[in-house]
């Protein structure tokens, strides 16, 4: 391991940008919750009768809502779900069946209730809880502990446990436009749009956004997570909203979204995996949920219309991408992968780690080799220019751009759906681009791309469902075989940067055969079945193809197959 | 109700050729236009004279030569230059662009970028990397992001003379569709709207090699039982393309697509057809263009379309034997003997 450690880090510590929690607008948010709340559920509740614009349409709705919302309490109960859910949602049902026998002037009042009741449940539900104390505590509690896991199994002395030689950062690399980022949170609201491989991203991002000294952000974090009580605690510290993908109703959606785009307008830097849900397959994200995207640039559009004339506070997207050498969860997410693959079929969510299985994973990963890294996008606008670092948009010739005239039509800002829905997808490709081009390669990222590959080409008739099945004992692949193919596609990877297209880490650049070594030795480095191992003869096999079908999709999407 | 307003501001057209002059024509029937062109003789030529390439001016056309006031002055603009020069001019226009600008474009061809020392003739694959359409061009050249484009059987001659006619105006804004459609519709001319911008696009370029394949029918002095095969094989043929291009199916089924090629095939008037024509007859390529002051600009399209369909496996019989008889020498009779004898003969597959 110590043969290709990073560049000593440069990863230094950074002074919060903002002196005390009062400042942030995330507590400012939480304070005033109740208001907060009330403030979400009236515009949502607009924004509803104006998509359901007659009675007829809106009653549908809410009957469908009622229908759906009674199946999902019967099929797929959660531990987080209210305990009185199944009453609540069995009493509308019951008022919506009442209505349907009264007269419409006796019936619309009791509708608007109804809506009312509906939405509001789902904002308190969605609303976060900031509580700085708790904040300040899971902040401490938790560098304290890692650093003392680091400390004593990396430094071999007596007392080691105690000393503060390693931290975080060191373990956790922050790459890109730190500075940028910074500087953005100062001058006006983040819309920060990280990759999702695993669920540890939530609680990773959150360290990486105290460590860089930024306010803590308001997080659109996956309602399931808050089954596993320990995750449960930190999201809820660190100022996480819920996101519950099993309800796909209008008037939650609505009032998600609603959440979302409100509180980004009250200047709350926020946070949520575009992706909707972690990547099943391992590759990186190519199409992003439009939803909450598309409240960064509602939220923009409102404040410029709020100020007619002069400075608006505005909204830069930060894409960021993770890098693992191993994601606890992966070979489950493949697994569900192949299984819904040419099928578009909702994914379970399902949890086999609880917290028992995290804090070992979290303790084998402190203690062994085997870093993370985090890069950090440059900032967008909410059209996906670049900025100069005053946060000024900029077009490709590096012209300044006013971004107001985005949404001019003849003169004045005006609410247009439609464009907004095409602004959304932009954005999207956008950010996609931006992930591909700040990914950081590994080497073990490149060793289990070309292993599989290589694999994959000496089968060129079978299909990778037939491929997957092969009995591993079958595949050896010559070293030397291996090793030129290496050498070949990492210098590729050395152009590709060159050009702009991708990153790769540090220690990509070291000996050829160290770099392959440490690259078997980290992909998947804690699983049971490791995906890559050199044999006795010194030739790479694998234990588990399709895992290691997963960390090689890491580099899929890249044209890096014709060099194989 | 955005559009009432609009009218106040004047609407720009970028090119003063036939289809530019002939669409300031129409344009000004209800609202002041600017035409612009690139020096200021002509400019005051087509002022003085109150016509353009025997077209009579309307009054609220005028004429302009300054870019930076055309921007200025104007939200929604029309360029309507050929595809050579369609980036430069981006380039000059760029810099007074806003976003709030919107630019309905009416050119029929791609832009070519190729790394220094390649060219048209010696490299042998392209890509879209390499291949855009003049939307495309708009986007990376400008902050522009609401563009559109209008493309149809439009002959400008017919045009001019008011005769019955339509046209697509395709963006992936309603926006822009509803600003196109208001402005440019009347009693004669009908408006089609269209949300796949590229497709539509693609269409109004791929149908010049079909053009040439018609004239060179034509030149072997063959009927109208050849034409209607030709242009039914054509259009499959176009969408095979242009699907791998990025198109959608729908643009070629539709005015721009269908409609354009049936017009261009039947116009012995154009340039593609009489460069088939002249082929068929036994002239070089080389004489031909010698002869012509405009580049034909399906000469180019079919380099184009051969060397996109060989990069992404498209099978283009009809590109790829006009490909060689246009560079490679093939004479027309040998080009049609294959293609009739060509084996496969499944009708359509793509639906």
């Amino acid at each position: 391991m110590e043969l290709l450690e990073e560049k000593k880090n440069k990863n230094r510590k950074y002074e919060p940008i903002l002196e005390g929690i009062p400042e942030w607008p995330v507590y400012q948010l939480s304070k005033n919750r109740k208001e907060f709340i009330e403030l979400v559920t009236r515009h949502s509740i607009k924004r509803i009768k104006e998509l359901r614009p007659t009675r007829k349409q809106l009653i549908d709705e809410l009957e469908a809502t009622a229908y759906r919302e009674q199946n999902r309490i019967k099929r797929n109960r959660w531990r987080v779900d209210p305990k009185d859910d199944s009453r609540f949602w069995s009493n509308i049902k019951n008022q919506l069946v009442d209505l349907s026998s009264k007269a419409p002037e006796t019936a619309g009042p009791v509708e608007d209730v109804l809506l009312e009741k509906i939405v509001s449940r789902y904002a308190n539900e969605i609303a976060g809880n900031f509580k700085p104390n708790s904040y300040r505590f899971t902040r401490e509690v938790v560098k304290f502990w890692f650093q003392r896991l680091l400390n004593g199994a990396r430094v071999k002395k007596f007392g080691a446990f105690f000393r503060n030689q390693y931290t975080l950062r060191d373990k956790i690399h922050v790459v890109g436009k730190v500075k940028m980022l910074r500087s953005l949170a100062r001058k006006g609201t983040v819309v920060m749009v990280p990759t999702h491989f695993s669920n540890l991203d939530s609680i990773l991002i959150g360290w990486v956004i105290h460590a860089l000294g930024l306010p803590a952000f308001i997080y659109g974090a996956g309602l399931n997570l808050f089954n596993i009580k320990i995750f449960a605690y930190f999201m809820n510290s660190l100022g996480a909203y819920k996101v519950d993908r099993r309800k796909k109703n209008l008037p939650y959606l609505e009032t998600l979204k609603m959440y979302s785009s409100l509180a980004i307008q009250k200047g709350a830097h926020s946070l949520f995996f575009p992706g909707g849900t972690r990547s099943r397959s391992g590759l990186i994200e190519k199409q992003l949920k439009l939803g909450l995207l598309s409240t960064a640039i509602e939220a923009q559009r409102n404040l410029y219309q709020e100020t007619p004339a002069g400075e608006v506070r505005k909204i830069f997207v930060v894409p960021v991408t993770l890098n693992y050498n191993f994601v606890l969860e992966a070979p489950d997410l493949v697994e569900d992968y192949l299984q819904v693959k040419g099928q578009d079929k909702y994914f379970q969510e399902q949890d086999k780690y609880g917290s028992i299985e995290l804090l070992r994973f979290l303790f084998k990963f402190f203690t062994k080799g085997s870093n993370i890294s985090v890069s950090i996008g440059p900032g967008l606008d909410v059209m996906g220019n670049y900025l100069d670092d005053d946060g000024n948009s900029l077009d490709p010739q590096g012209r300044v751009i006013d971004t107001r005239g985005y949404f001019i039509s003849n003169g004045s800002i005006t609410d247009d759906k439609q464009r907004e829905d095409e602004y959304t997808r932009m954005l999207s490709n956008r950010i996609v681009t931006e992930y591909h081009r700040i990914n950081r390669v590994f080497a073990s990222h490149l060793a289990a791309f070309i292993a599989f590959e290589m694999w994959q080409k000496k089968h060129p008739k079978l299909d990778l469902f037939s491929l997957l099945r092969l009995p591993e004992e079958d595949l050896e692949l010559d070293y030397a075989e291996f090793r030129a193919t290496f050498k070949r596609v990492r210098k590729k990877i050395y152009e590709m940067k060159d050009e702009g297209r991708m990153h790769y880490a540090t220690h990509l650049k070291g000996k050829v055969d160290q770099v392959i070594k440490l690259g078997i030795e980290n992909v998947g480095i804690f699983h049971l079945k490791r995906p890559l191992l050199k044999n006795k003869k010194g030739n790479i096999i694998t234990k588990d193809l399709t895992v290691l079908y997963y960390y090689h999709n890491r580099l899929a999407g890249y044209d890096l197959e014709q060099y194989i | 109700m955005i559009l009432n307003s609009i009218s106040e501001k004047p609407v720009g057209v970028i090119g003063a050729g036939n289809f530019g002059t002939v669409i300031a024509n129409i344009l000004a029937l209800n609202r002041r236009v600017l035409l612009y062109t690139r020096d200021e003789q002509t400019a005051a030529r087509i002022k003085s004279e109150n016509q353009n390439r025997g077209y009579a001016l309307h009054s609220n056309v005028e004429p302009v030569h300054d870019l930076e006031q055309l921007a200025r002055q104007c939200d929604v603009l029309f360029p309507m230059v050929p595809s050579l020069h369609f980036r430069a001019m981006m380039r000059q226009l760029s810099p007074y662009l806003q976003p709030y600008h919107i630019l309905i474009h009416g050119t029929k061809g791609f832009d070519i970028t190729l790394p220094p020392g390649q060219s048209l003739e010696n490299v042998t694959r392209l890509t879209r990397q390499q291949v855009k359409t003049m939307s495309e061009v708009i986007q990376e050249e400008s902050v522009v992001v609401r563009v559109g484009c209008l493309a149809g059987p439009n002959l400008a001659k017919e045009l001019a003379q008011r005769q019955p006619g339509a046209t697509v105006v395709a963006s992936h804004f309603n926006e822009v569709i509803q600003i196109g459609k208001r402005m440019l519709r009347n009693d004669r001319f009908q408006v089609y709207e269209n949300s796949d911008i590229v497709g539509v696009e693609i269409a109004g370029v791929l149908k010049n090699i079909i053009a040439i394949a018609s004239g060179a029918l034509s030149g072997l002095g063959y009927g109208e039982n050849a034409k209607g095969l030709l242009i039914s094989r054509g259009a499959v043929e176009m969408v095979y393309l242009g699907r791998a291009l990025g198109g959608d199916l729908k643009a070629f089924l539709g005015v721009a697509g269908i409609g354009d090629l049936v017009t261009t095939c039947n116009s012995p008037m154009s340039r593609n057809f009489t460069v088939g024509y002249r082929l068929a007859k036994g002239e070089t390529l080389s004489d031909i263009l010698a002869d012509m002051t405009e580049v034909a600009e399906g000469v180019n399209t079919v380099r184009i379309a051969k060397k996109c369909a060989d990069h992404y496996k498209v099978r283009a019989l009809i590109t790829d034997r006009l490909y060689k008889v246009l560079f490679e020498g093939m004479t027309v009779e040998e080009a049609l003997e294959f293609l009739m004898r060509y084996p496969l003969n499944v009708d359509i597959d793509f639906i």
